[in-house]
């Protein structure tokens, strides 16, 4: 770009001349992982809504108000926010390329998440030990899908974070690699918020 | 070992089924042969398969949709014929079972895997060069796309042969399709040939979308973008917020089917309805998906050949990004007999009222385009003309079937098929035929034969006309859709008629076929040396035809809209040497990766063992996905060099060949 066309004139600014050009690979990457999130958050969204629509529909069997135990969730909640934490910690180690550090913190990252999943998969046995399967009704094929489809996703980045500690160990921190932690950070971000919607709908509101 | 599968599923007693089965397979086999005969395997594999070029990736694309066409439109026919005879005492040739799957391949594969097909592949081949870059955001995922939409089509077409498709209709609405009313593998393999290519698909807006919001040439700024890049970017905007609501719908479908859960099933507080609203929230956007980039190509083409620029250009891009917004809250008008009551039903009539009128802007600006300039009536512009006709007729029997009244006469009538194909095949595939006119000398560096693609255009046009002009009559006398056969015997001439116009449509093909063949014999006469045929507005015109690996040895610099155009203004007229020899600089270009193939070909083991029930396939297909992955991620290499010098012989070649 010429120095002339550095100082835009106001037409200039308007139709956007400064233009520069295709943007950095990093940004690249990270733009396009957002709108995969959001296009995850819409396939979520969609089962938020069936689960809206059916949560009444028991056929004669269980709510949510018998099923949930709101310890059993506070338990889970602080796990994967916690574990949030310790994955931006994680983030940090990596741009200041302290490998220990980034094992340490992934490795944190990845016990509360298996922990949550731990409770989560404890929370489904024990509803279906008493019958409330998701053959069971609407609400329950609704409920089991919703939530598993979150711990579905969960499993998926602990897979996610081993696979990446196994990329830095055998390329180092290499700039593809730290772009796949980049999306790695993104993701398990998301799958918080998503757990908050999820959290806020599913068990607060179902608990009455 | 083998969960449902036996030699029972394949249809020995069904003579049709057997020779079209045998028919394909020979067809297979023989292509494969000649392939192996010629040894073209490995020039295919390191030019096409593994190919991560935007333009390859494109040219494929519509080549699977070409294809594709000539099946759909064999089930389209056959319907036809058989509703031509089944009338009164005449039971036609066509079983129920058999009819049944016919309309539902039909719709799914001419949807899928013909329109959508179609739009990608011009997506593909024709944003990147617009945008005066070298390739898509993500190259390898951009193949990945490409091969998990053709496993969709292998599957579907494998359920030609062993099994059966669904009969259910295009959307699969339940109960039908539940376990307990299809229990065969029917809807199996329309699920999950749509869910994987679904995820294709998906993956193409993700990418689309970064591409066109992030790579763009230094100076196009949004209000310099050409207006095939606005309507594709609203297209895969619309891809990303609306095919994972068309996953998790299947998603809840399949655990229906396979698990034994309770969302849309009679019994335990299901509700089918709620699929027909998902289906629906996923499939009006679908519709826009499909029109809004053939929009951007009527309106590349009809600026291009009245020689200027469009006519508001900024109302274009205005009224695309409305409708963008529109079509995701007017789902409610396909099933106004749902009995949503009389707000919500005047509600969604209303708002599919309003977006008729964004679409009407556009007809204004494609006729103002026109006024005072100088039309080249070329075949790209008589199809745009035929749009410009039939798409209005198409969208105002849409606005009468907008009014619930009129709709509870109308709903499921053959009225409405004859509105959705008087759109879909005067909006959609007119521009699919009219880009690909306009777009092919660039892809292959000879224009095609103009005599034959004029006879294929007024095939097609009049035998639209005579095919679905008699449906609307139909459907207000009555007649609904998906009739296997009828008692009425004043249906059967204006069936006839419309059998006529099936057949003339059906030479309208045959004159594409032969328009490719001649063309492609005296290419040597009919080729384009200076990559701009057309004398085009937009920068793929200003590339060699067809363009280099790196379609741009130097970036264009943008200063306004149509660039290519004031390009060629600037420079007196004269095709400008776009750069300095001295400006070459080496270019890093992606790597070919087989990545995309290979895990479609795990994916499609995937598909066909869930289809079956086959668990011990199903863990090795996707375990055998997950790997390719890994080796994908492992890779040391991703770009290779292109050295300067190659890029300057390569320009001074095209440059002394337009000389000449």
């Amino acid at each position: 770009m010429s120095a002339a066309a550095s100082i835009p004139s106001g037409r200039a600014l308007r139709t956007g001349s400064e233009h520069r050009g295709p943007a950095s690979k990093r940004i690249v990457v990270g733009y396009g992982f957002w709108i995969f999130l959001l296009s995850d958050i819409v396939m979520f969204s969609a089962i938020f809504a069936t689960y809206a629509v059916l949560v009444h529909a028991t056929a004669g069997g269980p709510t949510g108000a018998q099923l949930f135990d709101q310890t059993n969730v506070a338990i889970e909640t602080a796990c994967l926010l916690a574990s949030s934490f310790t994955c931006g910690l994680m983030s940090m180690a990596i741009n200041s390329r302290n490998a220990p550090a980034t094992y340490i913190f992934a490795a944190i990252t990845f016990a509360l998440g298996a922990a949550f999943l731990g409770i989560e998969l404890r929370e489904f046995a024990g509803m279906i030990a008493i019958g409330a399967t998701p053959e069971r009704s609407a609400f329950l094929s609704a409920f089991f899908t919703l939530v598993g489809c979150h711990g579905l996703h969960v499993s998926i980045g602990l897979l996610w974070l081993v696979v990446m500690m196994a990329q830095v160990a055998a390329k180092g921190f290499r700039p593809n690699v730290e772009r796949r932690l980049l999306c790695f950070s993104l993701f398990w971000h998301a799958l918080d918020i998503i757990w908050v919607a999820l959290f806020s709908i599913v068990y607060l509101m179902g608990a009455r | 070992m083998l969960g449902k599968l036996s030699w029972d599923a394949i249809p020995i007693h069904e003579p049709i089924d057997m020779i079209v089965s045998a028919v394909m397979i020979v067809a297979v086999v023989g292509i494969l042969l000649w392939l192996t005969w010629k040894q073209l395997w490995p020039y295919l594999w390191r030019e096409w398969l593994t190919s991560v070029d935007h333009k390859r990736i494109g040219v494929m694309y519509c080549v699977l949709a070409l294809v594709m066409l000539l099946r759909g439109f064999a089930d389209a026919i056959m319907m036809r014929s058989q509703q031509a005879i089944a009338a009164g005492g005449d039971l036609g040739y066509l079983p129920p079972e058999h009819y049944n799957q016919i309309f539902s391949a039909h719709g799914t594969i001419m949807i899928f895997f013909v329109a959508m097909t179609f739009v990608i592949g011009l997506m593909n081949f024709v944003v990147p060069l617009q945008l005066g870059v070298r390739d898509v955001a993500f190259p390898t995922l951009n193949s990945v796309s490409l091969w998990l939409t053709a496993s969709g089509v292998l599957l579907t077409n494998i359920s030609l042969v062993i099994g059966n498709f669904a009969r259910t209709g295009w959307l699969a609405y339940p109960p039908l399709s539940e376990l307990a009313f299809s229990p065969d593998v029917g809807v199996d393999y329309y699920l999950w040939s749509l869910q994987i290519s679904g995820v294709g698909t998906l993956l193409t807006g993700i990418n689309f979308v970064t591409t066109i919001l992030k790579l763009r040439a230094p100076g196009m700024s949004y209000t310099r973008m050409p207006i095939f890049c606005w309507t594709s970017l609203a297209a895969n905007l619309l891809i990303v917020a609306a095919f994972p609501i068309l996953t998790a719908t299947f998603a809840m479908l399949l655990l229906d089917r396979y698990l034994g859960f309770h969302f849309f099933t009679t019994d335990a507080g299901g509700n089918a309805m709620m699929y027909v609203n998902l289906i629906w929230a996923w499939g009006h956007p679908e519709v826009y998906i499909l029109i809004l980039p053939m929009f951007g190509v009527f309106s590349e083409i009809i600026s291009t050949f009245s020689g200027k620029a469009l006519f508001g250009y900024r109302s274009m891009v205005a009224a695309t990004m409305a409708i963008c917004v529109l079509s995701f809250i007017v789902w409610l008008h396909h099933f106004f007999t749902m009995g949503a009551g009389a707000n919500v039903n005047a509600f969604f009539g209303v708002m599919t009222m309003i977006i008729a009128v964004p679409t009407g802007v556009k007809v204004f600006n494609w006729l103002f385009t026109m006024y005072g300039g100088r039309v080249h009536f070329t075949v790209p512009v008589l199809w745009t003309l035929g749009f410009m006709v039939t798409f209005v007729i198409g969208g105002m029997t849409g606005v009468l079937l907008a009014v619930p009244p009129a709709d509870f006469l109308l709903h499921n009538s053959l009225f409405l098929v004859a509105h959705f194909h008087n759109v879909a095949i005067g909006g959609v595939l007119f521009g699919a035929l009219a880009g690909y006119t306009y777009w092919f000398p660039k892809a292959f560096g000879f224009t095609l034969h103009e005599g034959w693609g004029k006879a294929a255009f007024w095939c097609w046009l009049i035998g639209f006309y005579l095919a679905f002009m008699p449906l609307y009559a139909l459907g207000l006398m009555g007649m609904t859709r998906r009739v296997q056969h009828y008692d009425d015997l004043h249906w059967q001439p204006w069936l006839l008629v419309a059998e006529a116009g099936a057949v003339l449509i059906l030479i309208g093909i045959a004159c594409l076929v032969v328009q490719l063949i001649v063309s492609i014999r005296t290419r040597e006469q009919r080729r384009d040396i200076t990559g701009d045929p057309w004398d085009g507005r937009t920068l793929e015109w200003s590339t060699a035809s067809p363009p280099p690996v790196w379609n741009f040895a130097v970036l264009p610099q943008v200063e306004s809209e149509d660039a290519y155009w004031n390009m060629k203004r600037k420079a007196g007229g004269q095709r400008p040497a776009q750069l300095a020899a001295t400006a070459y600089k080496p270019i890093e270009m992606p790597l070919n990766s087989a990545t995309g193939f290979i895990t479609a070909f795990f994916a499609v083991i995937t598909g066909f063992a869930l289809i079956w029930h086959i668990w011990w396939m199903v863990m090795l297909g996707v375990l055998g996905a997950f790997g390719t992955m890994l080796v994908f991620a492992w890779r040391d290499e991703e770009e290779a060099e292109i050295p300067a010098e190659k890029l300057a012989h390569f320009d001074r070649a095209h440059r002394a060949e337009m000389a000449r």
